[in-house]
């Protein structure tokens, strides 16, 4: 005999509303939204007018060539935010891919390395997904944790030594062929962001993840397939992450896996989305607001030093930025009372 | 009971030419209002006349545009629902602020145990609790842990956590809304209680019923304005419907269109079980409406969340046009001819960071894309006439937060006929909805099984039930327990099987 009870908790369990308030996120889009495109022109302008080295094509080209890798890294991490998740693994992936392609330059020709060092980056991102989504457990734990494991494996690619892509000036290529007077590692930044502004935009999968980051139990039952829409964001990431990587090796013609760049770029990256005004708690977010998000970072990085300033106080003044972001969002909040 | 003579009754609250206006929409036009102490003053008029927006301004949750409010014949500006507290007036939202892992006690007590230096007495807590619950007039069980609150449980903690901060006026925002039959006449106790206690309460309710039961004064609101302010005494449905809409409703409910005799099945459910439901099965014809009543908790909702495959299923099937899902997904669900309106548009409906339109179109984005790029002005036009066909009232590029709560539920509406599926199973549709456009949304259903679709209904109304269904099944403790069609379907015998069947220990063994 079974008069069971029934579990009154179960009924009781989904309707609990979420303590955060709903409208929290509806006046924040507001007043993040331009925000840093007028902080960007203002900044522009002032270091235009105080140094006569900034407004050059080649100085301002020089930055666009510098913030390649954290400009596609940094458009993707928006769509992995905008879903409703995290990736702390970003920079870990980012050497790796750079030292693992760099290896096996060494014995195979430049194009199929860059492609190999591409496919592990996309790899861990599809891992970073189905343990996120699948097994369900916390992007930032999750990646985290990630972050750890793919830089010990990028320390085991190289034994820790240098490697040098010196004789292989097919790996150069990728980043340095000039057209139009343009490096192409601008160009490849310039295309890789406009592409993931539209599809974040533009189509039915980029409008999924804003749904399903904006609140993942409806989204899920208007019929957006969530798990492999974010499952998706974490792939593309951990492909830009690798993007990212084998342009800076192009770059600079080298690969290591200590590399004090890999290790803040993830916060670099995370600031300039955040700066860009991409909600941390999902579900609104953009691609080109990212991308001057990110710049003003790297303007900011660029007028110290036209400038001649203590380079000590650039980090200071980049977290008082971000305190400022979010005290702005936080403001205007408020302020639509 | 409270103090009748209304003249004597001393002003608690008044408000003096308030304006609010959101962007384009005047929320609140030039509104001149007194609420006296010890009363219940209702607050009615159709979703969007600016009810919840007068009640948050009083709450210090929003600021007025222009105008003054007093307090007790004080002028007061509040900043924050803090400084309204502290003039003793607390809302009580409709979505309750629940800490899952706390009792009952510790949430009522949130955030007030400060005063004993950043240490929580237990003790101390279930003496004042049950001190609170003695001069209320009602109670919960103090260890309940709020993840196991139904929502009544819950807006009684809301209730009492405003009672422990010496509210002395309770604005209640649609209380019953979400409450089945029974938990209804409890807050009815309640209300009554409070003023019993010398509170002041506002009340906004779209159950002019209860309005008329419980309002000492109702005031009647459209489009921002005030219409008018009377006993409600002197007031009646019809005459409270006539001045909220500005026309009178011959009817609440169209007449019904029973389906052709011999319309096919669309949905068979067949001994579907799952996490509080037992060998479910239920049949829909085309251009049949069923009636799913029980009392809250019988597991209606649950039901409609495992056939709709939001929940997983332990056995039974789904078979929708003599088809089953592909996949057992909510994806599998829609694409087989399946929509639900979800009982709770705000954790399970809405999407707030997104607009209007949106919300309305997200589940149909593949239509209007090619290759996976969208054609914005075919998803924005289809979306536009979806708001339109279910008479949304609120701009479609607008965030959806921004719509009142019946435009909401109504944009969820809109979002399945937009859809255009075979069956729709709706949980709750009406919730939040004024009485006209609960009409609207009547007509819709009809409107829906007339070209052949296929209506679960899903309703703590009974009058709901009986005014729309061809067929009624009845549940309890997960089961179906009783079918009535045609003349059988009354009120009492769809409340005698909700209540008092009696189990007859079939084994569920499965
Ligand atoms: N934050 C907001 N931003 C923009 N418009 C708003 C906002 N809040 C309310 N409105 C608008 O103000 C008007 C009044 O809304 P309110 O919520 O007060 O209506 P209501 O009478 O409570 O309706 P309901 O019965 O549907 O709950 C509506 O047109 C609504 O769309
Ligand atoms: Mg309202």
């Amino acid at each position: 005999m079974s008069n069971q009870e029934l579990p009154p908790a179960a009924a009781a369990q989904r309707r609990l509303p979420a303590l955060e308030l709903a409208t929290l996120g509806r006046f924040a889009a507001r007043g993040r939204r331009n925000g840093i495109v007028v902080a960007f022109v203002v900044l522009f302008i002032v270091l235009a007018f105080s140094s006569s080295a900034f407004a050059t094509k080649t100085n301002l080209l020089n930055i666009l060539d510098q913030q390649a890798s954290t400009l596609i890294i940094a458009a993707a991490a928006t769509l992995v935010l905008v879903a409703g998740n995290i990736d702390l693994s970003m920079g870990s992936v980012y050497v790796l891919a750079g030292v693992v392609a760099a290896q096996v330059a060494q014995s195979t020709s430049s194009t199929l390395a860059i492609l190999i060092g591409i496919l592990v980056g996309l790899g861990i991102g599809a891992v970073n997904g189905v343990i996120v989504t699948v097994l369900r457990i916390n992007s930032l734990i999750a990646t985290l944790a990630m972050s750890f494991v793919v830089a010990g494996l990028g320390s085991l690619v190289t034994s820790g030594n240098l490697i040098i892509l010196l004789g292989h000036p097919g790996f150069g290529d990728l980043a340095g062929t000039v057209v139009l007077g343009v490096k192409s590692s601008v160009w490849i930044t310039l295309a890789f962001v406009l592409i993931m502004g539209l599809l974040l935009t533009r189509t039915v999968v980029g409008h999924y993840m804003s749904a399903a980051g904006g609140n993942a139990p409806a989204a899920r039952l208007a019929g957006v397939p969530v798990r492999l829409v974010q499952m998706l964001t974490f792939t593309l990431l951990g492909g830009a992450a690798a993007l990212g990587g084998v342009i800076d090796d192009s770059r600079v013609l080298s690969a290591q896996a200590s590399s004090d760049f890999g290790q803040t770029l993830t916060f670099t990256v995370i600031a300039g989305v955040v700066i860009g005004g991409t909600s941390i708690l999902g579900g609104a977010g953009s691609v080109w607001r990212t991308f001057f998000g990110v710049l003003f970072i790297a303007l900011i990085g660029n007028g110290y030093a036209l400038l001649g300033l203590d380079p000590l106080y650039q980090q200071i003044t980049l977290g008082g930025l971000m305190l400022l972001a979010v005290a702005l969002d936080a403001w205007a909040t408020r302020s639509t009372r | 009971m409270p103090p009748t003579g209304a003249a004597e009754a001393d002003v608690h609250v008044e408000l003096s030419g308030v304006c609010k206006q959101f962007g384009a929409v005047r929320a609140l036009d030039d509104v001149s209002l007194v609420i006296r102490r010890g009363q219940v003053h209702a607050l009615v008029g159709e979703n969007g006349a600016g009810k919840s927006t007068l009640g948050r301004i009083v709450a210090g949750a929003l600021s007025p545009d222009s105008g003054e409010l007093f307090v007790g014949g004080e002028r007061v500006q509040f900043r924050s629902p803090r400084e309204a507290l502290r003039h003793g007036i607390a809302a009580v939202s409709q979505e309750a602020a629940i800490v899952p892992g706390f009792s009952a006690v510790e949430n009522v007590m949130l955030g007030g145990e400060a005063q004993t230096v950043g240490i929580v007495r237990r003790r101390e807590l279930r003496r004042r609790f049950a001190e609170l619950t003695e001069t209320a007039g009602f109670s919960i069980p103090p260890d309940k842990p709020g993840a196991a609150m139904s929502p009544a449980e819950q807006q009684k903690v809301e209730i009492l956590r405003a009672l422990t901060r010496n509210a002395e006026l309770l604005i209640l925002d649609e209380p019953t809304a979400a409450l089945g039959a029974g938990e209804k006449r409890q807050l009815h106790e309640i209300v009554r209680s409070l003023v019993a206690a010398g509170k002041t309460v506002i009340l906004v309710s779209h159950f002019l019923a209860e309005v008329l039961q419980l309002a000492d004064t109702v005031t009647v609101m459209r489009d921002g304005r005030l219409i008018r302010t009377s006993p409600a005494a002197v007031e009646s449905e019809q005459s409270l419907i006539q001045a909220m809409l500005g026309r009178s409703l011959d009817a609440t409910f169209p007449d019904k269109q029973p389906p052709a005799r011999d319309a096919p099945v669309v949905m068979s459910v067949r001994e579907l079980s799952g996490q509080g439901v037992h060998r479910v099965s239920v049949e829909v014809r085309a251009g049949e409406i069923v009636g799913l009543a029980g009392l809250v908790g019988a597991g209606r909702t649950e039901f409609a969340r495992i056939a709709f495959a939001a929940d997983p299923r332990t056995s039974g099937e789904v078979v929708i046009d003599g088809r089953r899902a592909r996949r057992l997904s909510p994806r599998g669900s829609l694409a087989a001819g399946l929509a639900l309106l979800p009982e709770s548009r705000k954790d399970d409906g809405l999407i707030f960071t997104r607009s209007v339109a949106q919300n309305v179109s997200i589940a149909s984005l593949p239509r209007f894309a090619r290759f996976g790029v969208l054609d914005f002005r075919a998803e924005r036009r289809a979306a536009e006439d979806a708001m339109r066909r279910s008479t949304v009232s609120g701009r479609p590029a607008a965030g959806v937060g921004t719509l009142s709560g019946g435009n909401q539920q109504k944009a969820l509406f809109a979002r399945i006929i937009l859809r255009s599926p075979r069956v729709v199973i709706v949980d709750e549709p009406t919730r939040g909805v004024d009485v006209g456009s609960k009409r609207a949304i009547y007509e819709m259903l009809i409107e829906f099984a007339a070209l052949g679709g296929g209506v679960l209904l899903i309703s703590s109304d009974v009058e709901e039930i009986l005014g729309l269904a061809h067929r009624v099944l009845v549940m309890r403790a997960g089961r179906v327990v009783r079918e009535l069609e045609g003349e059988e379907i009354t009120e009492s015998a769809v409340l005698t099987a909700a209540f008092e069947y009696e189990p007859d220990g079939r084994g569920e063994a499965a």
